[in-house]
């Protein structure tokens, strides 16, 4: 009773207040251009009716699985790769952590020279976005195996396949979802700023577009709300891969036991 | 109770430096003994000494600078299946429910076999009703059983324990210290060890390996002649431990002796 108070009605009144602070400012300041949330909620009901919303929702998340997957498939053993044997390591991580900070951002000249002004653009920066999280966590949690668990694996005569398989990809599982987690979070910011410049539909086009094409705010603030909502609910569904019985373990939360 | 089988382990003049950043430790100097087949022999020194480092010479996963180490007549090369090693910071496998990590080593077998043998394990170590729980649910005891069920599961001649039972309560100590010795009496196998704690190798060992300050040399071994199963008030269990402790120096640097009778944490 008491916890449920905590966990969704605090959320709830913080909401209120803060919507009631926008609508306030706004009517206050007598613009008629910045929309109140309820401009911004008769946007969204706009875009669903012209049915554009779940097109260019569509747009986006499918851009966003394409490069993201393809980021899972090639980082996750090539960091775990890097991360168990020394020789790659060496060889390879220099050059990881030089690319690592460039902004997707700063790729974005490259993607247009590249790819042109077609899907492969966004999804080759949301590609790199997500990579390099993704090979860095794999290559850190194969490096922060306790020692123990080698020992006791090499002890009950594992190697090879059977000790990747058995040992090495359970135990780095922990630290690998919360790279990848993090890996969508970025994803999910990268796409919206690559359909800006590269393409003709996605929520980042929307609200591009909006702006050009008339200054509609409401329908810029419409946009922002759903990024900010679907971005929720992508984080909600991959931290149900903390939940997993194999995984647990490594997600001993503090939170309720403080 | 001095066991007259077959030497099972023997160490000779066994030494260990190690190199680190220009710098090379001596940890262990000519290091000499020989282990029976069944006998449960513990290894004290202080802290830092190198026991750990030593049982992890014997059991294959660090190689000696010098000296010879044979199990069975035949040298060390490395880990082994037939050896299982119980660990300090406990190694049970996180991802793994209690049933699966004690069924880890058992192989060549029919799934109806390793399920019975499992049963059998977990039964044997107090765990019925836990069987399909992760062991970050379990208490640090509980742990150290799946863990000393898991190395029994696969039938070893050897068993290296390195302070298995330094991270938990008194009581249950005291406990896991009973259930170990029952569990020797009946699988027979050889134990090797390592503690810093006396109490625990009086209340233990068949023998017990004193080792001095670093770079570690064997004091002396000492035979514990008191009968199993142990009155920790009897008489030649406290001059046991008296000569322990004297031998170790401990009551010549004005520490006072405790009057507890455990517990003793150098």
């Amino acid at each position: 009773m008491n916890k449920r108070f905590e966990v969704i009605l605090l959320p709830i009144c913080v909401a209120v207040v803060l919507i009631g602070c926008w609508h306030f400012s706004v009517k206050l300041s007598g613009s008629d251009i910045f929309p109140a949330p309820l401009d911004a909620t008769k946007g969204i009901v706009e875009l669903f009716t012209h049915g554009v919303l779940f097109k260019y929702i569509v747009a986006s998340l499918f851009r966003v699985s394409v490069g993201f997957l393809l980021a899972l498939i090639i980082g996750i053993p090539f960091g775990l790769i890097l991360g168990w044997f020394g020789r790659a390591y060496y060889a390879f991580n220099p050059f990881i952590q030089v690319l690592r900070p460039i902004s997707p951002i700063a790729w974005i000249p490259v993607a247009i020279l590249w790819f042109g002004i077609t899907d492969l653009g966004p999804i080759f920066l949301i590609f790199l976005s997500s990579f390099f999280p993704i090979v860095t966590a794999a290559m850190a949690a194969v490096q922060n195996i306790q020692l123990v668990y080698l020992r006791a694996a090499q002890n009950f005569g594992l190697s090879g396949l059977s000790l990747f398989k058995k040992i090495i990809l359970p135990a780095t599982m922990p630290q690998i979802i919360t790279g990848v987690r993090l890996a969508l979070g970025i994803a999910w910011l990268v796409v919206v700023a690559a359909e800006m410049i590269a393409v003709d539909s996605g929520l980042g086009y929307l609200i591009i577009d909006a702006r050009n094409a008339g200054k509609r705010y409401d329908l810029v603030v419409a946009g922002m709300i759903l990024i900010g909502i679907i971005g929720l609910v992508l984080d909600i569904l991959i931290k149900k891969l903390q939940q997993l019985d194999e995984v647990r373990w490594g997600f001993q939360s503090t939170l309720h036991s403080r | 109770m001095t066991t007259t089988g077959q030497m099972k382990i023997s160490l000779h003049n066994v030494s260990m430096t190690f190199n680190a950043k220009g710098s090379s430790v001596r940890v262990l100097e000519n290091v000499t003994f020989d282990v029976y087949e069944g006998e449960f022999v513990c290894i004290v020194g202080p802290s830092g000494c190198g026991k750990t480092t030593l049982l992890n010479m014997v059991a294959g996963f660090l190689s000696a600078s010098q000296g010879s180490i044979l199990i069975d007549g035949k040298p060390v090369t490395g880990p082994d299946k037939r050896r299982i090693f119980i660990f300090q910071e406990n190694g049970v496998f996180p991802w793994l429910t209690v049933k699966e990590n004690i069924g880890f080593g058992i192989h060549g077998m029919t799934s109806d076999e390793k399920t019975n043998l499992i049963a059998r394990y977990v039964a044997t170590v107090g765990l019925k009703g836990f069987e399909n729980v992760y062991p970050h649910e379990l208490s640090g005891g509980m742990k150290q059983r799946v863990e000393i069920a898991r190395a029994l599961a696969t039938n070893p001649d050897i068993l290296f324990m390195d302070e298995p039972f330094g991270a938990l309560d008194y009581f249950t100590r005291l406990k896991m210290r009973a259930e170990l010795i029952s569990l020797w009496q009946r699988e027979k196998k050889t134990i090797l060890f390592v503690t810093h704690d006396v109490d625990e190798a009086v209340q233990l060992a068949d023998r017990i390996i004193i080792l001095t300050q670093r770079p570690s040399t064997i004091r002396t071994i000492i035979g514990v002649p008191v009968s199993r199963p142990r009155d920790i008030d009897a008489p030649q269990y406290l001059a046991t431990r008296d000569t322990i402790f004297s031998t170790m120096g401990l009551d010549h640097q004005g520490l006072s002796m405790p009057a507890q009778k455990n517990g003793v944490t150098s």
